[in-house]
C-alpha cells in the first residue's frame, strides 16, 4: 500500500470506528457517554505515525483517535466502551480512561499534562531515549495546573512534545469566550519552542510533527505543536449548539478524510474503504459477541 | 547505613528518607526548598540533597503540579516522595490525589500502579495562624485507593525508629499512593525507648500486607483493668498518653490507649477488641469536630459492637479559624486537660 493510501487507512479507521459508535449508541449497547474526534483524525495520525516503540502517549477525554493511531485494538476499544471484561481496561475505564502498553488517557483536563510531564521526567532519568507525546486542547488551557507544568517542563528540559489540538471550542463554549491572548505565547513565555499550523491535512501535519519529534528526541528538550483544527462532531453524543450552516461549512472545508481521499485513485480509495469497513465491522461484531456488557 | 540512633521523630523520619534513597535509586523526593543547607522548611529533608543529589528535586511553589508529576513518574516505575510544606496546602493537591493518583490502579483495571508517598506536616500550636496550622487529613480519609498513615513516637525494634521505619517501608514497598501525615510538634518529640516506657505495657498489632503499619495498644503495667479506651494518632497520641498517666495517678481512672498508624483504609480490629472490654470509647483528634476521623471510628465501633459500646465521645478542634494569639489558639485545639476532663465525664 502506498504512503497516501496508508495514511488514508489510518484516518478512515478512526472515522469509521467513531461513526459506527455514534450510530450504535442509539441501540443502547454503550453505557454513559463518549467524545469523538470527528474532524481531528489527521492530528492523531500525523503525529503518532512517528512513534518509536518505547515512546509514551498521554491523551484526554477525546482519545479514541489517539488510541487507534497508537496501534490500539479497535475490538478491545469497542468492548471497553460496551463495558465488557474483554475491553482495554475491563470495562472499568470506558471511553476516556484507557491504558494499554505506553498509552494513557484520563478525563480531567489539566491533570493529563502533569501525568505526561512526570512520565517525561521518568524517561529523562531512565535515559532510554524514549519521549512523551501529550495531547491537549484549547479548553485545557483554562486549568491552572497546566501552567505549573509548562514551567517545570521547561525548567527541567523534559523530553516531551505537547500537541495542542485547537478546535476552537470547549464543549459548547467558543475559544473567543474562554481563551484570552495568544496560545503560542503561553508556551513561548516558558521558553518552549512552539510551531503553529492551521490545517486538517495529514500531509501538512505529518512532516512538521516529525521534525518536532526528532528535535525532542535528539536534543532532549520540550517542543509544542499547536494545530488549529475543526471538531466536526458534537462534544459528546449530541450537544452541539453550532448552527447547521457553520457545521456544513466546516465539513466542506476541513474534513481530513475528504482532503486525503482526493489524493487517491478511485480504485485505491475503494479498496482501502472496503478493507477498513471489514476491519471495523469485524471488530464491532466480535466485541458485541463477547461476554458481559449491557445485555 | 548509619550508626546514628534517632532521638526524635524528626531524626527518625530523616533517617528513613536516607535509608529509602540509599536502598532504591528510583526513590526521588520532590518539594519546595529542599536543598541543603536549608533541607526543607521543617528539616525533614536535611542532608538528602548532599547525599543523593540526583534523587532530590527542589521545585517551584506548584503543589498540584508536583503531585501530578509524581503520579506520572510512579506510573513509569519510579517511587516518588512529595513533600508538601504545610498540610494546609493539601487542598491544592486534592484533585491530583483523588482524581489521579488514587484512581489510576482501579480505572486502568489493575494494569498500573502509582506508589507515591506524600509527606506533610499538619497541626497547630506554633502560632502560624489560620492557613498554616490546620489538621486537614480528614478530607483524605475514605478516598478509595489512598492510604493515609501517621507515625507514632516510639523507638521500636528498627534502627530507624518507628516513624522512619513506617516512612521508609511505605516508600519502598507501598503499592498505592499514601498521604503520610506528620505534625509540627511531633517532630521534636523524643522517641520512647522501651526502657523509658517501663511503666507501660505496649502491645503491637501488625497490620498491612506489603509492609507493617503497626497498631499500638498502651496501658499502665500492673494497673487494674482499663475502664475506658482512648483512640488517638500522631501528636494527639502523645497528649493522650500524658492524660492516661495523669488520670491514673491523680484520679485512679485507668485507660487504655489505642494508636493506629494506618488511618485509612479503616482497619480497626484491635480497637474493637479493646472497646469490647471497656465498653467506653473516646476518640481524640486535632482536626475539626464534624465528620472527622473520630466520627468514622465511632460509627464503625458502634456497628461492630452494638450495645457493647455503652459510652462514646469525640474530642476535636473547635470549628473556626485557628488564631495566632497563643491563648486563643490553645482554646481552639484539644489539649491534655481537655482529654482528662472528658474522660472524667465519661467514666
Amino acid at each position: 500500500m502506498d504512503h497516501n493510501a496508508q495514511l488514508y487507512r489510518g484516518l478512515l479507521a478512526i472515522r469509521r470506528f467513531e461513526t459506527l459508535l455514534m450510530a450504535q449508541f442509539k441501540t443502547g449497547i454503550f453505557p454513559g457517554t463518549t467524545h469523538t474526534s470527528l474532524g481531528q483524525e489527521a492530528n492523531a495520525v500525523g503525529v503518532l505515525t512517528h512513534l518509536a516503540e518505547d515512546d509514551v502517549v498521554v491523551s484526554n477525554h477525546r482519545c479514541h483517535g489517539h488510541f487507534l493511531a497508537y496501534g490500539g485494538n479497535p475490538q478491545a476499544l469497542f468492548a471497553e466502551l460496551m463495558g465488557k471484561p474483554s475491553g482495554v481496561c475491563g470495562g472499568v475505564g470506558g471511553s476516556q480512561h484507557l491504558h494499554w502498553r505506553n498509552f494513557y488517557s484520563s478525563g480531567v483536563q489539566g491533570g493529563t499534562v502533569a501525568m505526561a510531564a512526570g512520565m517525561a521526567l521518568a524517561e529523562k532519568r531512565a535515559g532510554r531515549g524514549a519521549i512523551v507525546i501529550d495531547f491537549m486542547g484549547d479548553g485545557t488551557l483554562g486549568e491552572g495546573i497546566v501552567y505549573e507544568c509548562l514551567n517545570m517542563i521547561s525548567l527541567w528540559q523534559l523530553p516531551i512534545l505537547l500537541v495542542l489540538e485547537n478546535n476552537q471550542i470547549a464543549q459548547t463554549t467558543p475559544a473567543s469566550l474562554a481563551v484570552a491572548g495568544s496560545i503560542q505565547q503561553r508556551f513561548a513565555a516558558f521558553g518552549i519552542q512552539t510551531v503553529e499550523l492551521d490545517s486538517s491535512d495529514v500531509l501538512e501535519i505529518l512532516p512538521l510533527a516529525g521534525d518536532l519529534i526528532r528535535q525532542v528526541r535528539s536534543q532532549r528538550e520540550p517542543r509544542a505543536l499547536i494545530v488549529t483544527t475543526a471538531r466536526l462532531g458534537s462534544h459528546s453524543k449530541g450537544d452541539d449548539t453550532r448552527s447547521p450552516r457553520e457545521l456544513e461549512r466546516l465539513w466542506q472545508a476541513r474534513d481530513p478524510l475528504t482532503i486525503q481521499a482526493g489524493r487517491l485513485s478511485e480504485d485505491t480509495r475503494k479498496a482501502v474503504e472496503a478493507d477498513v469497513e471489514a476491519a471495523i465491522q469485524g471488530a464491532f461484531a466480535a466485541a458485541l459477541a463477547a461476554e458481559g456488557g449491557m445485555r | 547505613m548509619s550508626d546514628h540512633v534517632p532521638r526524635t521523630v524528626l531524626d527518625s523520619l530523616n533517617l528513613g528518607l536516607h535509608q529509602a534513597m540509599h536502598d532504591d535509586p528510583d526513590v526521588v523526593l520532590l518539594g519546595e526548598d529542599l536543598l541543603d543547607p536549608y533541607g526543607g522548611a521543617f528539616k525533614v529533608a536535611r542532608g538528602l540533597s548532599s547525599a543523593f543529589p540526583k534523587q532530590v528535586l527542589t521545585t517551584p511553589i506548584s503543589e498540584a503540579g508536583i503531585t501530578g508529576i509524581a503520579g506520572g513518574m510512579a506510573l513509569r516505575g519510579l517511587r516518588p516522595v512529595v513533600e508538601i510544606m504545610f498540610g494546609d496546602f493539601t487542598t491544592l493537591i486534592a484533585d491530583q490525589v483523588i482524581n489521579h493518583l488514587a484512581k489510576f490502579n482501579g480505572m486502568y483495571h489493575g494494569q498500573a500502579q502509582a506508589p507515591v508517598v506524600i509527606r506533610t506536616p499538619m497541626g497547630g500550636r506554633r502560632g502560624y495562624g489560620p492557613t498554616h496550622s490546620q489538621t486537614l487529613e480528614k478530607y483524605f480519609l475514605g478516598v478509595p485507593g489512598l492510604t493515609v498513615l501517621a507515625p507514632f513516637n516510639l523507638l521500636g525494634e528498627d534502627p530507624l525508629g518507628a516513624p522512619g521505619q513506617l516512612l521508609c517501608e511505605a516508600i519502598l514497598r507501598g503499592d498505592s499512593p499514601a498521604l503520610f501525615v506528620e505534625h509540627k510538634l511531633q517532630y521534636l518529640l523524643k522517641l520512647h525507648a522501651t526502657q523509658e516506657l517501663a511503666e507501660y505495657s505496649v502491645s503491637v498489632h501488625h497490620m498491612g500486607v506489603q509492609f507493617d503499619r503497626p497498631f499500638y495498644a498502651l496501658r499502665l503495667k500492673s494497673a487494674p483493668a482499663a475502664q475506658i479506651t482512648l483512640a488517638a494518632y500522631g501528636y494527639m497520641a502523645q497528649l493522650a498518653l500524658d492524660a492516661l498517666h495523669q488520670l491514673a495517678y491523680e484520679d485512679e481512672i485507668f485507660c487504655e490507649l489505642l494508636v493506629p498508624t494506618q488511618l485509612a483504609p479503616f482497619e480497626l480490629a484491635p480497637l474493637f477488641e479493646a472497646v469490647a472490654r471497656t465498653g467506653r470509647l473516646l476518640t481524640i483528634e486535632e482536626g475539626t469536630f464534624s465528620l472527622g476521623w473520630g466520627a468514622e471510628v465511632l460509627a464503625r465501633t458502634a456497628e461492630t459492637l452494638g450495645s457493647g459500646l455503652r459510652t462514646a465521645g469525640r474530642l476535636a478542634a473547635r470549628e473556626g479559624v485557628i488564631p495566632v494569639a497563643p491563648n486563643l489558639e490553645a482554646e481552639s485545639l484539644p489539649g491534655t486537660a481537655d482529654i482528662i476532663r472528658r474522660v472524667r465525664e465519661m467514666v
